[in-house]
């Protein structure tokens, strides 16, 4: 039909001719639900104004799609989707990896400090080091580097110079990164891990989405490795959750860890615009000297955070290594109640976090029994879940965790409040497994691991089966 | 970025250098030397102390940032280059050092070595070689000798070893040089030559592991008539009176003689563009020719990775400062 459609059109050979037949579809698309289609026109003019007639041919056949619906007697129904109710004010569409790298730069613009990426190319993450390329008139560094583990340790080597240091990967190659991972983490440095999580274990399914690296991010380190973990719940959230990863690492001196995955890295969403000017900055402080001999591991009382004494700094030369060192002063210690005094102290600094994130806030209209917890990329799914349990008239409360370490601090006191917790997750329960050890909980896990996001109908039939039970 | 208008006033002296912590190698190493040896050519790199950092990997060699009064960071294995990489690219105000041995840099930290002599980050790699694990306590590592009898090969080792210039060349370093623990005023001049270098210096120092690896190098370091001391643009002789020259074949390879006719000899060529002649001195070992060349043995021009890093961001930013509200606001928006 699409042939047929455009043999008028000169200048286009027959295999182009086929090659709008998505056009077509797309106007018999657009028909059927009964969308405008100026937007469309317009846009395909402008994307091959180097080509009119190519132009012509696929207006064409979107106009003929379109026509076919109207006159055709096959479809017994037409839809019509009502504009959703969004706030008002100025929108984009925005992909995860794109808010992600526009996060960050955020970031680097609020606190100063120039972005430093060191990345090796992976699906589903490498469309941030591509983005993020591009923008070096923000003076964004980007290093394709040899292999994973030179990506993160150029990141480190650049904050310890005074950058804001990131990485960005998948699951196989955060694996390779964890040993500078921990090296950050008894440095003390702040530094960005960004793992856009994909099906695994090993190659597994590099495209497809999946939850499973939580553990791994928590304790995929040798020793005592505490780190602060983070997960964006939306494709737009990527923004607001890579600026709170780069705030939680300036001002606690730590790697933080960001989560995302495959679906909200490539899944786009339309994107309320943040006021770029309401963005808190984040005062990176660097130390001047803390009296007499500079002590580099002297720790902020109420942060735990140590001096950030960058190269150039008159007075304050200073080494600092992978190997334990002595409280205060810096220097290499094998004393054992140093060592286990450190362990401490670097514990304490990320638990101590929890002081300074948000409580977790709980969607609970009608006083449930039932909770359900969620994290991560499933929040728009188990929302829909949720709200098709309650258009049944039943009862069900929503918890969300952005915070994966530290847990807010009232998440004991939240799940304690409830008979039933439900914990969706896709992986074979690893949030609910920290949940039942954390707060000796009964929590229960409702776990797919397919590689494709939750249905809301499937979140719907577990909540279902918990509340009825 | 910080201040770095220190030390103004009286110049420093290698005792700037020294730290207050207990130097911790083995009595006799040759790391001693090599640490006195750049403590004190330090003052003359004349760069304030608080814009030098050294940066090492693990291994006995790796312990060196401890005792220099500098900015530095004690890593992990073999990563000292990539960390060392993101530090220069980031602050080309810096002069950034790497300190690595033989196993840290050409084992475990092979392939970061090899990145970072190809991109020619700014960085000066030392690489201090002893034929053997040192800190491990005498595996053999990949510079032993084929055939080497250690802890771990019982009855000699299979594997054949790296030449670390050969490698180094191979990999398109712009500066590549070797000298000897022991030899101080030969080190220096090396140790100037590097830090005088643009882009990545990678220097190999022969030294000695008196307690895993003894005498490796004193067909060299004990007999002085086996150096052949490569000066650029001299024909290259040595022996106690110069009665040992170099040869090159018309193959490109080289080949020690004794010296009839001068005009015979190769003559150095530390900047030719081609890395041919220096490879094939390279090749000169105590294996093939019982005397090995020490010196400079490239030094080429080539694009600085930080430098060339640093013009993109400028050119980008002359075009169109980054602004954050326009960055967000591109790429179609709509108003409800």
């Amino acid at each position: 039909m699409t042939i047929e459609a455009l043999k008028e059109i000169d200048g286009i050979t027959k295999r182009e001719a086929e090659r709008a037949k998505n056009m077509f579809a797309l106007g018999l698309m657009s028909w059927l639900f009964g969308r405008p289609t100026e937007g469309t026109i317009a846009f395909l003019r402008s994307k091959f104004a180097k080509r009119p007639e190519i132009a012509e041919a696929n207006v064409k056949a979107f106009n003929t799609g379109y026509a076919f619906g109207e006159t055709t007697e096959s479809f017994s129904v037409q839809y019509e989707v009502k504009p959703a109710a969004l706030r008002p004010g100025v929108y984009r569409n925005i992909t995860g990896n794109t808010a992600l790298a526009y996060g960050l730069i955020a970031a680097s613009v609020k606190s100063g400090l120039p972005l430093f990426l060191g990345a090796y190319p992976i699906t589903p993450a490498s469309s941030i080091l591509e983005e993020l390329a591009r923008h070096k008139s923000f003076g964004v560094r980007t290093f394709q580097a040899e292999d994973e583990i030179a990506a993160v340790g150029a990141a480190l080597g650049a904050s310890f110079g005074g950058s804001l240091g990131v990485t960005t990967s998948s699951g196989p190659g955060i694996v390779l990164k964890q040993e500078t991972i921990g090296l950050a983490v008894t440095l003390e440095l702040p530094l960005v891990i960004v793992d856009i999580q994909r099906a695994g274990p090993s190659t597994g399914m590099p495209t497809k989405p999946e939850q499973a690296d939580l553990l791994n991010v928590l304790y995929g380190r040798n020793s005592e490795s505490p780190i602060p973990v983070i997960a964006a719940s939306t494709p737009s959230d990527c923004f607001e959750a890579a600026i709170e990863a780069a705030r939680i690492a300036i001002k606690y001196r730590t790697p933080v860890f960001l989560l995302s995955d495959a679906y909200l890295a490539n899944g786009s969403e339309p994107w309320l615009l943040p006021d770029s000017d309401a963005i808190p900055p984040i005062e990176p402080n660097f130390t001047r000297g803390n009296g007499g001999d500079f002590e580099p591991y002297l720790r902020d009382e109420a942060t735990l955070a140590r001096p950030w004494a960058i190269p150039g700094t008159v007075g304050l030369e200073h080494r600092v290594g992978g190997l334990e060192k002595e409280d205060v002063t810096g220097n290499v210690s094998y004393d054992p109640d140093n060592h286990d005094r450190m362990v401490r102290l670097r514990a304490q600094k990320v638990a101590g976090i929890a002081q300074d994130i948000p409580e977790l806030a709980v969607d609970d209209p009608d006083a449930a029994d039932t909770l359900v917890v969620s994290w991560g990329g499933t929040y728009p799914a188990v929302a829909a879940g949720v709200r098709r349990v309650r258009a049944k008239r039943k009862k069900v409360a929503h918890a969300h965790l952005r915070h994966l370490n530290p847990f807010p601090r009232n998440t004991g006191e939240v799940m304690r409040g409830y008979e039933k917790i439900l914990v969706p997750e896709i992986n074979l329960g690893q949030l609910v497994k920290l949940l039942r050890a954390e707060f000796l909980v009964d929590a229960t896990g409702f776990n797919l691991v397919r590689g494709i996001p939750f249905r809301a109908s499937e979140v719907e039939q577990a909540i279902d089966a918990m509340v009825d039970a | 970025m910080a201040e770095g208008n220190g030390n103004v006033g009286s110049p420093l002296k290698a005792k700037d250098f020294k730290t207050d912590q207990e130097v911790r190698w083995c009595p006799g190493c040759g790391d001693y030397a090599i640490l006195a040896a750049l403590q004190s050519f330090m003052p003359e790199l004349g760069v304030p102390k608080e814009k030098i950092v050294f940066i090492s990997g693990i291994g006995c060699a790796a312990r060196f940032p401890y005792y220099m009064e500098t900015y530095g960071i004690h890593s992990i294995h073999g990563r000292a280059p990539a960390i060392a990489t993101g530090l220069s690219t980031s602050r080309p105000d810096l002069s950034v050092w790497v300190v690595t041995g033989d196993g840290d840099a050409l084992s475990i930290g092979g392939n970061h070595l090899i990145h970072a002599l190809r991109r020619n980050v700014n960085l000066k790699i030392l690489l201090f070689n002893n034929q053997i694990y040192g800190l491990t306590k005498g595996q053999y590592s990949p510079t032993s000798p084929l055939g080497k009898r250690t802890k771990s090969t019982p009855m000699g080792s299979l594997d054949w070893p790296f030449n670390p210039l050969s490698l180094a060349i191979g990999a398109e370093a712009s500066f590549v040089a070797r000298s000897i623990d022991t030899d101080r005023a030969h080190l220096t001049e090396v140790l100037r030559a590097a830090a005088n270098h643009r882009g990545s210096a990678f220097v190999e120092i022969f030294q000695n592991c008196n307690i895993y690896n003894d005498g490796a190098f004193d067909f060299v370091r004990d007999d002085k008539t086996n150096r052949i001391y490569l000066e650029h643009g001299k024909p290259i002789r040595f022996g106690e009176d110069g009665e040992k020259g170099v040869r090159q074949h018309a193959d490109g390879s080289v080949e020690v003689v004794e010296v009839t006719d001068e005009s015979e000899l190769v003559v150095h060529d530390a900047g030719h563009a081609e890395p041919s002649l220096a490879f094939a001195l390279s090749r000169l070992t105590r294996d093939t020719s019982g005397a090995t060349p020490i010196g400079v043995f490239r030094d080429v021009r080539r694009g600085v990775y930080d430098e060339l890093m640093g013009e993109q961001i400028e050119l980008a930013q002359q075009k169109q400062p980054g602004e954050l509200a326009a960055l967000l606001h591109g790429g179609g928006t709509w108003t409800i």
